[in-house]
């Protein structure tokens, strides 16, 4: 915290610099993660190359790059974004076009991590996670539904986004069909009849906080949760929590050189350093999200393979989340889904 | 004669102006002394208020993005799909505003109308950014199909502006057709009726038990010796001054499955497994009480310490049982104290957001959620903004019908 706010202060002396002799500013999502990102990324190419860098952070929200890259005024270079502010930014033409070939080349990455705009830097999930101190065996969405077989409740974050997905492969729907048959209204109406099957059985969590929390406390037997998170509870607080990666949701967050950067040689060496899989296999002990490069994962111990989450193993069984189905339809959908949820 | 007349009277206009005068100085200085208070209401809380409410009733994103279009569009029925102007105009709307970088904010405002319409607008841009033969329609209708749909255009005349109520109505689950008819939404899309119905029950449920609860604590702190009634105010007090959020987050610790308050019903006997009791409508009402108990206890002790011990005294003397004594004496004299005291736990508990949302399950959950929800995570200020004015006028209805059926004059707060 105390390092973001000299990052902070020193942003801003710089920022009364004159024009051009600013440093790489690279905007990330601040916290431990951002902590775990400066030890392994930032300080480590600072050291390599000689480039001075300083450190933003900021919440997401594609309003926010928006206004920066409009106004003129932007002061940032590389920015960490999620993938629905890559797909938006990247058509409003908020971002520069990225060339590959300076950092790379396309094939370097696994193929989920490359746009037009951006580059993947990590790919998490969200799992179904149970306690093993009271749950023996690996459930699948299957048995999360069966509330017959596997008494307890059972619990799922409060929205739409995931458990129409996570419905529909539990009812048996190949993960390639997921998407597809939620483009149709029937598909759209027998996710939701799963869910009202299940739903006496569920305690709906809000924050990403509040899943390990409720499976720690007893209040469910499994429940739907990001990967890091109970990586992270299984790490600090001794929990023997289980991660089921089949049939998981991923997605994958990207870095991205804002429009019209004066910093994009910084930026571009900044990428190809980050593009190492060396370096990215060396977030993964302090925080459980995968590298993007191919080879991020070899030669890990088994430990931190077995939460890796582009360990192939796991990623081939995963699902990617579709942003452009929840850009059209989150809003109807989250719509009907309050509706039902206060009924 | 006349002359002293005349004197007098002019010794009384100048009495007069000076007395004016000395009124006018001391009103000067009251409103010189209220002024920064009164700006700062006005600065802080009014104007943001006033200029978020107002986003409930305006719609000016769509009209700048696509001016030819709208104009195109005036006067149309909404039967059938417009003219071939229309779609011309369409066409040159939507290059420029690719080229100008316009359509985002344009597209996504359709999007909260109806599902779809971002990317049909921002694909159709990109289409329609080449140069193409034929006529403007077909060019349209090979973009993207959902122009051959009349409820598409709807969409664009409904969000025409500057003003609407289009956000309003939605709040209240309604929304007019392509044709301006006023319809309610399908029954999977409508919930705001319901949330509103709960919030205000949800509301009412809790003044009234915190009514029960807090009217007997409440005599007890006033009859009690000094000594005594001085701990047990220290013992209403004291949660009072603890965080909202603290007081929630305890809640949740006796509730859990594995929590204190399990544990004591098992050990007791009562149930033979541990019972869920978090996130429930239960919890729900247990810890808003809890919250919101000393609103009610302290405007009742300050009535009932006012009211004179042997008036129950006389009441008895003369013969009355001491129910009657209670009912006739006592009770008519603490009514200013309870009005005081359900107006504030019930307006206070309209507004509840944090706690339902943290013990309370999906169905439990009041409209400042809602709010927040349509804020933060769609994005959709101005339905947020509706629900939000709703919220407003309906809370000052109640406060307009308290005045009218109680007095304001009536009520007496500690």
């Amino acid at each position: 915290m105390r390092r973001s706010l000299l990052a902070a202060a020193a942003a801003l002396l710089l920022a009364a610099a004159p024009a051009g002799a600013r440093d790489l500013t690279i905007v990330s999502w601040g916290g431990a993660y951002q902590d775990a990102q400066r030890e392994v990324y930032f300080r480590p190419f600072s050291q390599a190359t000689g480039i001075r860098f300083v450190e933003d952070s900021w919440d997401g929200g594609i309003g926010v790059l928006r206004t920066r890259v409009q106004s003129g005024n932007n002061t940032w270079d590389l920015v960490q974004v999620e993938s629905e502010e890559l797909l938006l930014g990247c058509e409003e033409g908020l971002f520069e076009k990225l060339d590959f070939a300076r950092i790379g080349g396309r094939d370097h990455y696994i193929p989920e991590a490359v746009h037009d705009c951006g580059v993947g830097t990590i790919l998490y999930n969200f799992v179904l996670a149970w306690d093993r101190a009271k749950f023996q065996g690996t459930p699948t969405w299957a048995d999360f539904w069966n509330v017959e077989r596997f008494p307890g409740k059972r619990g799922l974050r409060r929205g739409v986004k995931m458990n129409l997905e996570f419905a529909l492969l539990a009812d048996g729907v190949p993960p390639s069909q997921v998407y597809p048959t939620l483009r149709t209204e029937a598909g759209i109406d027998r996710a939701f009849r799963m869910l009202d099957r299940l739903k006496p059985h569920i305690v709906w969590w809000q924050s990403s906080a509040q899943a390990p929390q409720i499976l720690g406390s007893g209040e469910v037997l499994m429940t739907s949760a990001p990967n890091g998170r109970i990586t992270n509870a299984n790490r600090t607080e001794r929990r023997n929590f289980g991660i089921q990666w089949a049939g998981s949701l991923y997605t994958i967050d990207s870095w991205v050189i804002m429009k019209g950067s004066p910093n994009r040689e910084a930026a571009y060496r900044f990428l190809a350093f980050a593009a190492n899989p060396a370096v990215q296999a060396r977030l993964l002990p302090l925080i459980p999200y995968g590298g993007t490069a191919k080879g991020a994962n070899d030669g890990l111990p088994p430990d931190l393979l077995e939460v890796s989450p582009t360990n192939p193993q796991n990623l081939s069984v995963s699902l990617m989340i579709d942003d452009q189905f929840w850009l059209d339809n989150l809003d109807r959908l989250s719509q009907r889904f309050n509706a039902w949820l206060a009924r | 004669m006349q002359e002293v007349a005349a004197i007098e009277t002019g010794k009384a206009a100048a009495l007069a102006r000076r007395t004016r005068r000395a009124g006018l100085g001391a009103r000067v200085s009251a409103a010189l002394l209220v002024a920064p208070l009164f700006l700062f209401v006005l600065v802080a809380f009014a104007a943001p208020i006033g200029a978020m409410l107002k986003r409930g009733l305006e719609d000016r994103e769509v009209a700048p993005v696509l001016p030819r279009t709208l104009a195109a569009l005036e006067g149309w029925t909404g039967t059938a799909l417009p003219g071939d102007d229309a779609f011309e105009a369409l066409v040159e709307d939507l290059r420029e505003a690719r080229r100008a970088g316009t359509l985002p904010v344009a597209a996504g405002r359709l999007n909260h109308d109806t599902a779809g319409l971002r990317t049909t607008l921002v694909a159709s841009a990109r289409r329609l950014a080449q140069p193409f033969d034929g006529p403007a329609r077909e060019a349209v209708l090979r973009a993207d199909p959902a122009w051959g749909e009349v409820e598409t255009w709807g969409a664009l005349v409904r969000a025409r502006g500057p003003w609407t109520d289009f956000f309003l109505l939605a709040a209240l689950d309604l929304r007019r057709d392509a044709t301006g008819t006023i319809r309610s939404v399908p029954p999977d899309q409508a919930i705001f009726r319901t949330v509103f119905a709960r919030t205000f029950w949800i509301a009412a449920l809790v003044t009234a038990i915190t009514l029960i609860a807090g009217y007997p604590l409440a005599a007890l702190i006033a009859l009690s010796r000094p000594g005594v009634s001085a701990v047990l105010l220290f013992m209403v007090l004291l949660p009072f001054w603890t965080s909202l959020l603290v007081r929630t987050a305890a809640w949740m610790v006796l509730l859990a499955r594995e929590g204190v308050v399990n544990h004591a019903l098992v050990a007791l006997g009562l149930f033979g497994a541990p019972q869920q009791l978090l996130f429930n409508r239960f919890a729900v009402v247990i810890a808003m009480v809890h919250i919101l108990l000393p609103f009610m206890v302290l405007p009742l002790y300050a009535v009932m310490r006012q009211i004179p011990p042997i008036h129950l005294r006389a009441a008895a003397s003369l013969g009355a049982s001491p129910v009657a004594a209670f009912r006739r004496v006592w009770l008519p004299q603490t009514l200013p104290g309870i009005g005081a005291g359900c107006l504030m736990v019930f307006i206070q508990a309209l507004g509840f957001y944090i706690t339902p949302a943290l013990v309370g399950g999906g169905a439990d959950q009041m409209l400042p959620y809602f709010i927040g929800f349509y804020a933060n995570q769609t994005v959709n200020w101005g339905l947020a903004a509706a629900l939000s004015l709703l919220l407003l006028v309906a809370t000052l209805a109640i406060v307009g019908l308290y005045g009218r059926l109680v007095g304001f004059s009536a009520v007496r707060t500690a």
